[in-house]
């Protein structure tokens, strides 16, 4: 059980300043919960954490990865796990507009890898990142929502201003092909506007939050198809609207006159159903979000039929 | 996440070997397990891409509406029927004005006629009304897939590719012989056309 062994060194780690446990200790209280409980290791070690965290009175965001720091350097693009303690040497590429007042700062972090979303609350008390500058961030937590990874800064987070320049790599993919389905949730949808909640709404419903008033957006979910593999794509409002030549007011107007949202998205799949597009942007889970496309114009059969022959 | 089953990429395929595709197969035993024309060139399909010109669009339906449309391609004809199911398909077909270019995502289905022939239509899941150049970036597209199916029957893998196996089990001649070449040539032929035109676009510069 090389894993108990590593996953109790991790959490002793953890706790070494405040409680007086051996990792032999934690080892054993991790190995009766994964042997004889049949509980899966992650979910031992976070039970684990949770009973020492009442030991000490500590609040899970005050837990260290290991003294401040002292976590795995990894790269943006490699975080595939939630609930885990790294530390980070990226450039603050983007900061957006907090959704709610909880939040002191949202944007994007990245390195040569790509990029990752990062939110630091208000709670946590931190200096304000500034864009365009590099930084050695200690102990950041990973997140998970959808499939999307994301690192949450804490009370714990060591921020380090870095005199050279982290290069930012692209993670964004490019898919092409012709654009074949328009998938449920497309054209003028409404969104819960609950704080932090983005939310689709079904029927006026949010999942989360019941029956509310939801806010108007624009959005197409769209499937990419080559003959030889499929890809799904989502266009925001503004790549919506570029792509369909139909603008929000517009769309909530149409709609208003046919009593009826769905005449935006059949609107909409007529004038791009059956066309080639190449899209690029990042991956979200099985979506690319179509950050760049644009339209295939006329082929060159000439180049096409020099392959075809020597086929 | 990988719950959601995985969706059917649609094929290239021309009219000619589409046409030719009238052996369908299921893979499980499910009631709802998908359909698959067996293409001649060796690879299932469960959806295909068409894009041709609408030539002709009449209701052959006798008690509801069934609209029939012929979709014509360099090598042939595809028919494709809309009724009920298919509203959206329908109603295209029913206010659609030939000849134009469309752009159809659909499935492969086959029916036996009365004197025991089959043939393969094509039932649409989309329509859409397209300019020339999608038209010839389809056909080049097509071209090229049907020449690589074609060439991966030929190579040395080709016997350990279920559906080739397949392909000539339902689809060789008395003498085991699987013959491709009408669609090499139905595609070279296609590539050839569409080069002779844009040659020609060349020659007399727009006024």
């Amino acid at each position: 059980m090389a894993d108990l062994r590593q996953h109790a060194e991790d959490i002793h780690a953890q706790f070494a300043d405040t409680l007086d446990v051996s990792v032999e200790e934690i080892e054993e209280r991790l190995e009766t919960l994964v042997d004889e409980y049949k509980v899966p290791a992650e979910e031992a070690r976070r039970s684990i954490v949770s009973s020492y965290l009442d030991e000490a009175g500590m609040d899970r965001d005050e837990l260290g990865g290991g003294g401040g720091g002292g976590n795995e350097l990894v790269q943006a693009a490699d975080i595939d796990r939630d609930e885990q303690w790294v530390d980070l040497r990226v450039k603050l590429v983007d900061l957006w507009e907090p959704r709610s007042d909880a939040i002191s700062q949202v944007g994007l972090l990245g390195d040569e890898s790509g990029t990752i979303k990062f939110v630091s609350f208000q709670t946590s008390d931190l200096p304000k990142l500034e864009e365009g500058t590099s930084y050695s961030l200690g102990n950041v937590v990973t997140d998970e929502y959808e499939g999307r990874y994301s690192v949450k800064l804490n009370r714990t987070t060591s921020i380090q201003e870095l005199d050279e320049d982290v290069e930012v790599g692209d993670d964004s993919t490019e898919v092409e092909g012709a654009l074949i389905d328009v998938q449920r949730g497309s054209g003028l949808i409404k969104r819960c506007p609950e704080e932090d909640c983005t939310r689709v709404l079904q029927n006026g419903r949010c999942s989360e939050h019941g029956e509310v008033d939801g806010e108007f957006d624009l959005r197409i979910k769209a499937v990419l198809d080559d003959g030889e593999s499929v890809h799904e794509v989502i266009f925001d409002q503004e790549a919506t609207e570029e792509l369909t030549g139909v603008e929000l007011e517009e769309a909530k107007g149409m709609a208003m006159d046919a009593l009826d949202t769905s005449v935006v998205a059949d609107e909409m799949k007529a004038e791009i159903l059956g066309l080639y597009y190449r899209v690029r942007g990042p991956t979200f889970g099985r979506y690319v979000l179509a950050d760049e496309f644009e339209r295939l114009g006329p082929v060159d059969a000439g180049d096409a039929l020099i392959k075809a022959r020597s086929m | 996440m990988s719950g959601a089953p995985t969706r059917e990429v649609a094929r290239r395929v021309f009219a000619t070997e589409f046409n030719d595709a009238q052996y369908t197969f299921k893979e499980s035993d499910e009631e709802r397990a998908p359909v698959y024309a067996l293409l001649p060139t060796g690879e299932r399909a469960n959806r295909v891409f068409v894009v041709g010109t609408l030539t002709e669009t009449e209701d052959v339906g006798s008690d509801s509406e069934y609209w029939q449309g012929r979709v014509v391609d360099p090598s042939g004809t595809f028919f494709m029927y809309a009724g009920q199911y298919q509203p959206e398909a329908a109603s295209f077909l029913r206010e659609a004005e030939p000849p134009v270019y469309v752009a159809v995502a659909g499935k492969p289905r086959t029916f036996e006629t009365d004197d025991g022939e089959i043939n393969v239509s094509l039932r649409p899941e989309s329509v859409t009304a397209v300019d020339a150049d999608t038209r010839d970036r389809w056909v080049v597209e097509t071209a090229t897939r049907t020449l690589e199916r074609i060439q991966a029957v030929e190579s040395d893998e080709a016997t350990q590719n279920e559906y080739v196996s397949m392909a000539r089990e339902h689809y060789a001649d008395e003498e085991g012989t699987l013959t491709l070449d009408q669609y090499r040539r139905a595609a070279l032929g296609a590539l050839e056309e569409l080069d002779e035109e844009e040659a020609e676009a060349e020659a007399q510069p727009s006024a």
